[in-house]
């Protein structure tokens, strides 16, 4: 396996206030990777460092070995999509479906769209008839699906996913985090999570890192961390109430 | 204080025809701790919201009986109602970004919640806001008074939000998904500090949420709504004996941090649910 992604020692300011210190993590090709902690800590800060959306950083980042500077080149755009907590507020409101997919091909000057369309609505278990609709014609899960099957049109290899079941209904949350695990299953996608809800993240990736203050206070595998053996006193906390609330 | 609804149904006309929100819903809450669960669209919000008589005006109501400790929600006057909304019982909304008012101090807010619910003057209306912020566990009460929503956190606009509603010493808090917008954390601490105020000032509360575990984890009964209809209740403590396949699929759709699994179990809709 080779490393997909490599953040080392970022650090993202807002005037004085420093939102993000000192963040390091790799990720490998085809894994995935969970960002938690509470509002404020950072977690989001890190994501939109990572995508491009915030381009005042310091520190290094890496894509498949290529390092990444304050503007991308429209490949890395290509190559690293990103999915938002809302559906409601990531689609436009005037535009169908088939709008919303055919954007990113005509963006990056990728032929066919047809079929792919087609294909991308299928992956996504959306019925074909949903291509002309608009966004409030269709159920947030569903929203969610068109979310998902935007970001895979440019075929990319890492989606970023900003809390992608918060606003969904939990028998919905279930669906979109099992078609999550299926694409990529099928198309080897390297994922980073950001969530608040640990069980969530932990079902999802692999390793998680939970920040707090700015900072990534521990790394820790999925498995040590649904074994308890977590050291950092924030993830025992983190973790503590999480299994108290699941415990009727 | 008893609450009792009998076999409410709420239709909304439409282009398409009548859309039935609520079904033949019954219920009868007394001082204690009741959840409503259901996903968006079961009726859970526009059930409770019924009882205030704070629905839209297209919604048409018909039921048997719709009463708050013994007054007929369905035929009284406005004055009547008045005297209940806010007074008797209170609303506590999703979102604090929304619900609270931008250009107002959250102390101002809170001190024309007291002024309008009982006869006390500016000064006195400032010290009963302050003791309140204190008593939804805000550190510097003060300050917070001071402050406008847009400088206060998520948790904090929440807080503020249960101190208003906490002015007229009310009988009833309806907590309509009150921590969705909220992280885990912060989220937990709300529902301590509810629960505590519940338990303390003998109150009873109605709390509104998609979360089952969590809605259990703080109330005493639970009714379960699905497509307008209540298809469950039971005592918070036997969820784990739940029988209907609804309320099962809510359970096993979620990922727990104790028991791993390669796949979530997705909901078959059983279309007898809906009958």
């Amino acid at each position: 396996m080779s490393t997909m992604i490599r953040v080392d020692d970022l650090g993202v300011r807002f005037g004085s206030f420093e939102a993000a210190r000192g963040v390091s993590f790799a990720v490998e090709k085809g894994a995935s990777f969970g960002i938690v902690g509470e509002s404020g800590s950072g977690k989001s800060t890190v994501l939109r460092a990572l995508s491009g959306l915030n381009q005042d950083w310091s520190g290094k980042m890496e894509i498949a070995g290529v390092a990444l500077g304050p503007r991308r080149p429209k490949d890395f755009f290509r190559r690293v999509q990103m999915v938002f907590q809302d559906p409601y507020g990531s689609l436009h409101p005037r535009q169908t479906v088939d709008r919303a997919l055919s954007e990113p091909l005509e963006v990056h000057g990728i032929a066919d769209p047809e079929p792919r369309i087609l294909r991308a609505l299928a992956e996504v278990a959306l019925p074909a008839a949903v291509r002309f609709r608009y966004p409030h014609q269709l159920s947030g899960g569903q929203r969610q699906r068109v979310a998902v099957a935007r970001a895979l049109m440019s075929e990319p290899d890492v989606l970023l996913l900003d809390e992608p079941t918060s606003a969904l209904d939990v028998s919905v949350q279930a669906e979109v985090l099992n078609l999550l695990m299926d694409l990529q299953e099928r198309r080897n996608l390297t994922y980073v999570m950001v969530s608040h809800n640990l069980a969530v993240v932990a079902h999802l990736c692999s390793t998680v890192g939970v920040m707090q203050g700015g900072e990534m206070v521990e790394t820790v595998t999925s498995a040590d961390l649904r074994a308890g053996r977590a050291s950092h006193p924030h993830t025992r906390e983190l973790r503590a109430l999480s299994m108290e609330l699941e415990e009727p | 204080m008893d609450i009792l609804i009998d076999n409410l149904t709420i239709d909304f006309p439409t282009a398409q025809g009548v859309s039935q929100a609520v079904r033949g819903v019954s219920m009868k809450i007394g001082r204690e701790k009741f959840g409503i669960v259901g996903e968006s669209g079961s009726g859970k919000s526009l059930t409770a919201r019924s009882i205030l008589r704070l629905l839209p005006d297209s919604a048409i109501v018909r039921a048997d009986a719709l009463t708050f400790d013994g007054v007929d929600v369905m035929r009284a006057d406005e004055s009547a109602m008045r005297a209940i909304r806010g007074r008797r019982a209170g609303l506590i909304m999703q979102d604090p970004k929304f619900s609270l008012n931008p250009v107002m101090t959250a102390g101002a807010q809170i001190e024309e919640a007291v002024r309008a619910h009982s006869k006390a003057g500016r000064r006195e209306a400032r010290e009963k806001a302050i003791d309140l912020l204190a008593q939804v566990q805000i550190r510097d009460p003060k300050r917070v008074a001071d402050a406008y929503p847009h400088e206060l956190s998520g948790g904090m606009g929440q807080r503020v939000m249960i101190a208003m509603m906490l002015a007229p010493d009310p009988e009833l808090l309806i907590a309509d998904e009150p921590t969705s917008a909220l992280d885990a954390t912060v989220q937990a601490e709300i529902l301590r500090l509810l629960d505590n105020l519940v338990s303390s000032r003998g109150m009873a509360l109605i709390l509104i949420s998609h979360d089952l575990p969590l809605v259990s984890h703080f109330c005493d009964r639970v009714a379960v709504m699905y497509a307008g209809r209540v298809v469950e209740e039971l005592k918070a403590a036997d969820l784990a004996q739940a029988k209907h396949g609804y309320t099962r699929g809510l359970l096993e759709c979620l990922p727990t941090l104790s028991h791993e699994k390669r796949r979530l179990n997705v909901m078959a809709r059983d279309p007898a649910w809906l009958a």
